[in-house]
């Protein structure tokens, strides 16, 4: 038996009664998994973080989370607008969230540094007009 | 009751094994095994709502009977605020304290009393401790539980204090001692809950090794037994309450929240209402409140399944009751004090576990995927498990077997009665 769990979600777009609902669920998995609050935390919140941003900029994608005795892997996954600049996109505070999305209390941009902030490791690869691949990693241990 | 673990339980002579309170459980704790439904006791919160659904009346809550009072040599009453909401038409709370005077207790100590120490502590403790905001109260014994077997990450955003019972039974305990000067054993501290997760959290604590309670009896037991004596009561009650509005406020949803004089709270209740906060919350959607009011019941404690009233009715009582009221009645001369503050640590308890190591988890988990493409989704319950999920889980942890499953069971059977046409 493989010592490896891949567990695979579509993200439907701007269905924000629906958003969370992946991240809930790899939550509610890893509780019943022996492992560290404080990874079940990181993962939940990072996950969660990429989610909304898929349903918010993207329109929606897939999500891959692989779960490993060393370490959790989240891929978002997704044929959004991409990313211009990377670097412009992962400071605190900077947003292109359109307005009715700011009304609903998202786009305070915050999402890519907290996904970064609750990871131990994770890249971006975004081309514009193509889409957008966040890899993030949580350590176990 | 050295075995004691949880008041709600099943009396299974009346269990018909239907799928009510298996799809009700908000922690999946119960499962139909051979025609009846068995609590899972590590799961169980006792938050009652099996008592609430079940329609043959088989879910029950353990308490102590009113005859408990003959046990003890002086009798101290705490009745809880959802008490007060009872009754109609009443305009003044001494008429109750009264009434359970002529029903054999030798003195009342209200539990509001003490709730108005608590908000006054709580308040003192938020202010001090910004950066552990948002607080949870710990008021409601189920929403204790339920984040010491679910939500690890939220148990130090826990208030370090103990129930307003707890601390008003240690109050009256000192105090019945001072006035009498019996001995602890001779004393009977006793408290009146509308719900059964009280009467276990008195009986099985967390956070304190022994509670000052000694024995808990139910609102809907005590009801029928008041009405008739508050009548002779009614034209001169003895003045014995001692609480004002934010004490008598707890026994409603919010009303603790009010007695932190802030605006920046949420107060939910009903159970499924209240996970989804703490859901929230452990993935850090709400972070700007200070304070975080949760009651397992619709309503607040007034809704409890204890009770007699329409929770709703109840509430719009007790508002009425406290528009008569003092704001507060009880005021520390300290910070706080020493009563108040839970005696060690809430601890998770991971009862969900699949597995004692995370590498056989990962197997457990693997396997639970499988089982899981091959039910049919319908969450049917006839298995005796409330989801195909659960039934996948219970599997793994090797206490059900495949063929529970009658979809599955079918296929299984079709399958063999074509081998033997073709034989």
């Amino acid at each position: 038996m493989s010592n490896t769990i891949t567990l695979k979600y579509s993200v439907s777009s701007e269905d924000f009664t629906r958003a969370g609902e992946a991240s809930s669920d790899v939550k509610s998995k890893l509780k019943k998994m022996n492992l560290p609050p404080e990874v079940i935390r990181k993962v939940a919140i990072a996950m969660y973080e990429g989610e909304i941003n898929m349903v918010i900029h993207a329109n929606g994608g897939e999500i891959t989370v692989e779960i490993s005795p060393t370490e959790i892997v989240i891929i978002l996954d997704d044929i959004g607008p991409g990313i211009k600049d990377i670097e412009q996109a992962m400071t605190a505070g900077f947003s292109t969230a359109p307005d009715n999305i700011r009304s609903l209390g998202f786009g305070a941009g915050m999402g890519l540094p907290n996904m970064q902030k609750y990871s131990d490791e994770m890249s971006i690869k975004s081309t514009v007009g193509v889409g957008t691949t966040v890899t993030m990693k949580v350590y176990i241990k | 009751m050295t075995d004691f673990e949880h008041s709600v339980h099943l009396n299974s002579d009346l269990c018909k094994g239907c799928i009510n309170c298996i799809k009700r459980c908000p922690t999946q704790a119960i499962r139909v095994r051979n025609g009846k439904a068995t609590i899972i006791s590590e799961f169980c919160i006792d938050c009652g709502e099996c008592i609430r659904v079940c329609p043959h009346h088989a879910k029950l809550a353990t308490y102590d009977p009113i005859d408990v009072l003959k046990n003890y040599e002086y009798k101290v009453a705490l009745p809880a605020p959802s008490l007060y909401a009872q009754f109609n038409n009443l305009d003044d709370i001494n008429i109750v304290l009264n009434a359970l005077k002529l029903m054999g207790f030798d003195d009342v100590y209200e539990v509001s009393s003490a709730a108005e120490m608590v908000s006054e502590m709580s308040r003192r403790y938020v202010a001090d401790n910004k950066k552990k905001r948002p607080f949870i109260s710990t008021a409601c014994p189920t929403i204790v539980r339920l984040v010491s077997i679910r939500f690890p990450n939220l148990i130090e955003h826990l208030l370090p204090f103990n129930a307003p019972v707890d601390i008003a039974a240690s109050l009256a305990r000192k105090k019945a001692i001072e006035n009498t000067g019996l001995p602890s054993d001779k004393i009977g501290v006793i408290f009146i809950s509308p719900c059964p997760a009280k009467v276990t959290a008195c009986k099985k604590p967390i956070g304190i090794d022994k509670s000052d309670v000694d024995a808990v009896i139910a609102i809907k037991e005590v009801y029928p037994v008041l009405l008739p004596l508050m009548k002779q009561v009614v034209d001169m009650p003895e003045e014995l309450s001692s609480s004002g509005r934010i004490g008598v406020s707890w026994g409603n949803s919010g009303g603790e929240s009010g007695g932190m004089l802030t605006d920046s709270y949420l107060a939910a209740d009903g159970i499924e209402n209240v996970i989804r906060v703490l859901e929230d919350l452990e993935d850090e959607k709400i972070n700007r409140l200070e304070f975080i009011e949760l009651n397992a019941c619709s309503g607040g404690c007034v809704g409890g399944v204890l009770t007699v009233e329409n929770p709703y009715v109840a509430q719009a009582k007790l508002k009425h009751l406290c528009k008569y009221l003092p704001v507060a009645c009880n005021h520390l001369n300290t910070d706080y004090i020493d009563e108040a503050f839970l005696q060690k640590p809430i601890e998770y308890n991971p009862v969900f576990k699949l597995a004692d190591n995370f590498m056989d988890s990962i197997a457990a988990m693997s396997r639970i995927n499988e089982l899981c493409d091959k039910f049919p989704g319908l969450d049917c319950g006839s298995c005796g498990a409330p989801t195909c999920k659960s039934l996948a889980e219970d599997i793994v942890r090797g206490v059900a077997s495949e063929h529970d499953c009658i979809e599955v069971l079918r296929k299984y059977i079709k399958q063999k009665s074509k081998e033997l046409n073709n034989k």
